[in-house]
């Protein structure tokens, strides 16, 4: 019944409206709480000193970057199965966050990397396939914006968003397959964290953070790919006589 | 070394980025809003005309 109700545009544009302003509003006071505990009171790491404070915006952004990609992937393979549009108008919207996401964990990371490191950028495995996963965000919206058919453009970039997907368990073992400049991973759901209590928790909440962002602003390109394909179409004409 | 630098050029190259991309879809609406309003006046006027 939901998933039918999903189906039908103004349902879809009226029902999401409703959380975006909420989740902008959640985004806001986690990103605030979770900057505040993460470079003010969380104390300065051993080893590395301040520099350590960028893992608050390197590591949620780069969660972000596989979580993103992983949630276009399903709701690529959803929309070329089922054939269903709002799937591939939300697989669509995904890519351009997706990006973003990326971008800031390679900057952020390359930041971190010249005082840790001694240098900005290597050629490791992490480094690389994150990249490459940068290439496959940017080739999944080329592929899209160049096709006129909005369908058709967007079945042919949910087919690539589906073959790229063979990316993210590379980028994931990337650390334990090859050895790599990067460090191995600091937090494990089941077999405990090697970080210390209070510099987790900013952490883990500036990751919420990036959960809400991703929502937000998902709902919002969606909505807004929705009046531009239906412009033509009763509903929503009815929505803007509404507004007025 | 100070890695002050550092840290500030991370968080604001990350501010800038995600700025964007939260703004973006708000300038997007705003223009295919007034696309969708001139689509209704052209359509009223030359309804207007025929009748």
């Amino acid at each position: 019944m939901f998933i039918h109700k999903m189906g039908s545009p103004p349902w879809f544009y009226n029902f999401t409206g409703k959380f975006i302003p909420w989740f902008w509003l959640i985004f806001g006071v986690l990103t605030v709480w979770g900057l505040y505990l993460g470079l003010v009171k969380a104390p300065a790491d051993y080893q590395q000193g301040e520099s350590f404070r960028i893992m608050y915006l390197h590591v949620p952004a780069a969660w972000m970057s596989l979580l993103i990609y992983s949630t276009m992937a399903v709701m690529a393979f959803i929309a070329l199965v089922w054939r269903i549009r709002i799937m591939e108008i939300l697989a669509m919207a995904s890519a351009p966050i997706g990006a973003a996401f990326t971008i800031v964990t390679l900057t952020a990371g390359s930041l971190w990397g010249r005082p840790t490191w001694g240098t900005y950028w290597v050629w490791d495995a992490r480094l690389t396939s994150e990249l490459v996963l940068l290439f496959l965000y940017l080739g999944i919206i080329g592929l899209y914006n160049s096709i006129d058919e909005p369908r058709k453009a967007a079945r042919a970039a949910c087919l690539l968003a589906l073959v790229g997907a063979v990316n993210l368990p590379i980028i994931h073992y990337s650390v334990k397959w090859w050895n790599t400049l990067h460090q191995g991973s600091s937090i494990s759901l089941l077999g405990g964290s090697s970080i210390d209590v209070s510099m987790l928790w900013p952490l883990l909440i500036m990751a919420v953070a990036a959960k809400f962002f991703y929502g937000a602003n998902l709902l919002s390109r969606a909505r807004i790919t929705l009046l531009q394909q239906d412009i033509r179409k009763g509903w929503v004409r009815e929505i803007l006589k509404e507004k007025n | 070394m100070s890695h002050a630098p550092f840290i500030w050029a991370a968080y604001s190259i990350g501010a800038v980025v995600l700025l964007w991309c939260a703004v973006a879809p708000l300038v997007k609406k705003r223009s295919i809003t007034r696309d969708i309003r001139r689509l209704i006046q052209i359509e009223e006027r030359s309804r207007d005309t025929n009748t």
